[in-house]
């Protein structure tokens, strides 16, 4: 069978082998015991606990102390086992923004990020950021400007926003293109989402 | 049924006509229906779920015991499915559900072969690696060229790869040609684009018990999906209920339940639980649909005068394993009394195209559009002008001028092509057209309750389009209610009233009348109601329901209070669409509308950036201005993808898809993006009580030939095939030395 390119396997593996994360963060488990063990992963497979390793962080400013595989992506451990679906899955390869939150206000891409690798992170997800009765100015400008068809890029359109507007509360048009440039929206608001931070901006500002 | 005089059309071109106005129904609203809400700008009524992340698609759907599915793909373009075998994968850790999709032959790279299901995504994906197939790899054949060749390998053994598609006729093509002054000879090519919906397709089965099937959907219909499972599994329509609450997208390619989801419920049957099965990425490139590619040999005649006289085009694409799929779409919108035209379609062992937003014409009009130019530069007239001489419609007519003026043609127009630079400045445009003025089956539950609470429900969906915004206002206008947000809408549950698929741009125009229908009955009856209690003594209720209130006899109370005062336990109708009234309706080919493109062009460089685009579209009653523009506005980004970046690239040796992915399938991004504006032409447009005519297609008809014709215009050279990228620009650019350069009109029109 021809290759199927890069799986996502074969990028923890390129990572594990340049030992550029910590040793908790690499592998992969029984179920992938029938292929040959990479020698140079191998000894670290053995020590990893197949059913989870402990991992704490704080989510939406809740404490969370979570037994996690240390495999599992931030977004599968959000949108899988902890029930939040705001983040979205599109592309799982880091190429859209769908699933983008922030972790120690810096807006990441979910999908792209081992969970273990926000230990003692501050997270900050779409839930986290504003609700139906509580809205976040961005929120509100959102919907005022229609920055939203199908919805699906909007919270990752609006996470990053809000990544911008906490650094940066008056972003000029360069700046507001440039926090969203990783960000696909494939119904085609983009004008209007420049329209709603700036308009959320004037609001924050005020 | 009664007679009505109305009038229909624009400021400066009004209409009278006579309307057949049924029982029960209320007068079509026409140029001079004072209206409150409908017209306005509405932000939609679902924005904020959206905002918070709180809208449920259905890849957030998860129900208790609910699995995960996958789906198993042929890596190969053209093979013999000799054995599957399941046993393996069955035995995996966490599998409930295997089944084999393929019979005994796969026809493209990502064609299904089998399914299975697990208690995690993980281990699901984990045992989809296990499943063994044994095949008989074939030769295949992935481009329309090379498959119309006879010695091409047959894509279905028992027919030929090429088909005659449609053919037109009138006048007599070489006769004028003959006639005309200067004749333009050119072949146009366009890509394969795929839809990419954010939300990949894919539902979530759930059996209730053995007749009844419970289905999230991501879909653009959800009685479609109704349809096809029960077809599929031997139920009656209503044993199968179809749930699309939000859905991420859908822009043509989501109809009916699809391979993966009749897969999902054959898990589901087997593995006795719900299973959720989302196509991955990958998947969703490979085998949900694409627009297919397009080749167009043109042969246009034009007199000196600039009159149109003769087209004669001859096209063939591909649409992979989707035969019959690859027509185009022109002339269309000029006048061109002698045309000939003959297409092709090819199957090739590609993933099967599906309709995508305005099928086949966008292509159609990018060759067009161009070859309109080349006439108009043959006879060295302002293509502007060429357009305004041959174009019938009194609409665009109108909106060539407003395109014109906001665009600054005149100014920008440059009269020095390739001079200069290294960046260089252009002007483009382009004419679109679509139907969209919809009809049944579609019906609104329009409902009252005692404490005036209003709710309408349809079982269409809303696949970001704003279906509930658009039932949301007229249902307001009717009631007299102050805005949108005062009636709750719930759609996409096939439970509710029947509304139409997604598609042609007819959701809002089918449901707005019925909408308007139910909301009118339930006014009447509350209005008789007020009258049984003495309260009010007008015999019609037309201008009493106004701004959130209702005018009694003494007094004026709100809505709500003239509903408790009424007596009754609420009100409630069922409004079903009836036919469009054609002898009541302005239009008679469809919305019109252009749109002008200015571009920068690096010569150095051949990278193309759109600067600006103004788009000028009809779409009859304007029902909500907001997400009317929206609608445009994205028309024209998808354009704009189409025009420089998107192409599905196969590679002919393996037969594989090279970019199936959202890193080198390039869709615009917010660097991209030019400057937009949208400038909606209202029409009154009658045909109905409503007057909507869909625009979820027409804007991105046009963008891609007006980015084009810019782009000729810049650099005095002419790129005849999308996408326009650095390296068909330099290419074209090349040639400019050894060709006589392209001459400008001297004359710039108006």
């Amino acid at each position: 069978m021809p290759s199927e390119g890069w799986s996502r396997r074969d990028f923890l593996k390129g990572v594990s082998a340049s030992a550029a994360l910590t040793k908790a963060a690499l592998g992969t488990q029984d179920a992938h015991a029938q292929e040959k063990p990479d020698p140079e992963t191998a000894a670290v497979v053995e020590h990893l606990p197949a059913a989870g390793a402990p991992l704490a962080f704080t989510l939406n400013g809740e404490a969370k102390n979570l037994t996690v595989e240390p495999r599992r992506t931030l977004l599968d451990l959000l949108r899988q086992d902890l029930g939040l679906t705001g983040p979205k899955e599109v592309c799982d390869r880091g190429a859209c923004g769908a699933c983008t939150v922030i972790r120690d206000g810096k807006p990441i891409v979910a999908c792209m990020v081992l969970a273990h690798d926000c230990a003692g992170a501050k997270l900050e997800t779409i839930e986290g950021i504003g609700t139906k009765e509580m809205p976040h100015p961005l929120q509100r400008a959102f919907v005022e400007c229609d920055a939203l068809q199908c919805g699906f890029c909007t919270p990752g359109m609006v996470t990053a926003l809000k990544c911008l507007l906490d650094h940066e509360p008056n972003p000029s048009l360069d700046q507001i293109k440039k926090a969203v440039s990783g960000n696909v929206c494939r119904c085609g608001t983009y004008p209007r989402i420049f329209e709603a931070a700036q308009r959320a901006a004037k609001v924050s500002s005020r | 049924m009664s007679d009505e005089k109305i009038t229909l059309g624009f400021e400066g071109h009004r209409v009278e006509k006579t309307a057949r106005v049924a029982n029960g129904q209320p007068r079509p609203w026409d140029l001079d229906s004072k209206l409150e809400v409908v017209g306005k700008k509405h932000p939609r009524v679902d924005g904020l779920l959206k905002a918070t992340g709180k809208a449920r698609y259905t890849h957030d759907v998860r129900l208790p015991g609910m699995l995960w599915g996958v789906i198993v793909r042929s890596p190969y373009a053209a093979a013999l499915v000799k054995k599957v075998s399941l046993e393996k994968a069955l035995a995996a850790p966490g599998v409930k559900a295997a089944i084999r999709i393929a019979r005994d032959r796969v026809h493209y790279h990502g064609d299904e072969v089998a399914a299975l299901c697990a208690t995690s995504l993980e281990l699901a994906r984990e045992a989809a690696r296990l499943v063994e197939v044994e095949y008989e790899v074939l030769p295949h054949v992935v481009t329309a060229e090379e498959a119309r060749r006879a010695d091409a390998p047959r894509v279905f053994p028992k027919r030929e790869n090429a088909l005659a598609g449609r053919a037109q006729k009138h006048g007599d093509v070489d006769a004028g040609l003959a006639k005309s002054d200067k004749t333009v000879h050119a072949t146009y090519r366009t890509q394969v684009q795929t839809q990419s919906a954010l939300e990949t397709h894919g539902l979530v089965a759930h059996w209730e018990d053995a007749t009844t099937l419970t289905i999230h959907a991501s879909t653009q219909g959800t009685f479609s999906v109704r349809e096809g499972l029960a077809r599929e599994f031997g139920l009656k329509d209503s044993d199968v209920r179809v749930l699309a609450e939000h859905v991420g997208g859908g822009f043509g390619a989501k109809f009916g339940p699809g391979v993966e989801g009749v897969a999902a419920a054959k898990l589901a049957r087997e593995a006795k639980a719900p299973v959720w099965l989302m196509v991955d990425r990958k998947g969703n490139h490979l085998a949900c649909g694409n627009r297919p590619d397009s080749t167009q040999e043109m042969t246009g005649g034009i007199a000196k005068d600039g009159s149109l006289l003769a087209l004669k085009v001859s096209s063939y694409g591909t649409g992979g394993v989707a035969a019959g799929s690859s027509g185009v779409a022109n002339p269309m919108v000029y006048k061109v009394p002698n045309v000939e035209k003959r297409e092709e379609s090819v199957v090739t062992n590609g993933g099967g195209a599906r309709a995508f937003r305005a099928p086949g014409h966008p292509q159609g009009f990018f060759a067009l559009e161009q070859m309109v130019d080349e006439l108009a530069d043959a006879i060295g007239m302002d293509p502007l002008e060429v357009r305004v001489k041959n174009d019938p419609s009194e609409i665009r007519q109108r909106e060539w001028q407003i395109g014109a003026d906001a665009i600054g043609w005149k100014e920008k127009r440059n009269r020095e092509p390739g001079k200069g630079g290294p960046i260089v400045r252009g002007v483009g445009c382009a004419a679109t057209r679509w139907g969209g003025q919809g009809g049944p089956a579609a019906a609104v539950h329009v409902r009252v309750d005692e404490d005036g609470t209003v709710e309408a429900r349809s079982g269409a969906q809303d696949i970001g389009t704003g279906t509930r915004t658009v039932i949301a206002t007229v249902v307001a206008e009717e009631l007299g209610l102050v805005s949108p947000s005062d009636v709750r809408v719930a759609v996409g549950d096939t439970r509710d009233p029947i509304g139409p698929g997604s598609g042609g741009s007819r959701t809002a125009s089918s449901i707005a009348p019925a909408a308007r229908t139910a909301a009118f009955q339930v006014r009447e009856a509350l209005w008789r109601a007020l009258a049984k209690q003495k309260l009010v003594t007008e015999e019609s209720s037309a201008g009493a329901f106004s701004q959130g209130k209702v005018m009694l006899a003494d007094r004026t109370v709100p809505f709500a209070e003239a509903v408790r005062l009424s007596g009754k336990k609420g009100f409630q109708w069922i409004g079903e669409r009836i036919q469009n009234d054609r002898e009541a309706a302005f239009h008679e080919s469809g919305v019109a509308g252009c749109q002008f493109a200015e571009v920068e062009v690096d010569l150095e460089t051949g990278k193309v950036k759109v600067v600006k685009v103004v788009a000028v579209q009809d779409a009859g009653t304007i029902v909500d201005a907001l997400t009317a523009e929206s609608q445009v506005i994205g028309g024209v980004i998808q354009g704009v993808g189409y025009a420089l970046f998107e192409e599905r690239i196969m590679d002919r040796r393996s037969g594989r898809v090279l970019n199936a992915d959202m890193l080198h399938y390039k869709i615009p991004t917010a660097e991209d993006c030019p400057e937009i504006v949208p400038l909606l032409f209202p029409v009154a447009a009658g045909g109905n009580n409503v007057g909507l005519l869909g625009i979820g297609e027409p804007p991105t008809v046009p963008t891609a030939a007006a980015i084009a014709n810019a782009v000729a215009n810049a650099t005095g050279v002419r790129v005849r095939e999308l996408p326009l990228t650095p390296a068909r620009v330099l290419a074209a650019l090349a040639t400019r030395d050894a060709a006589p350069a392209l001459t400008p009109a001297k004359k710039v029109w108006r």
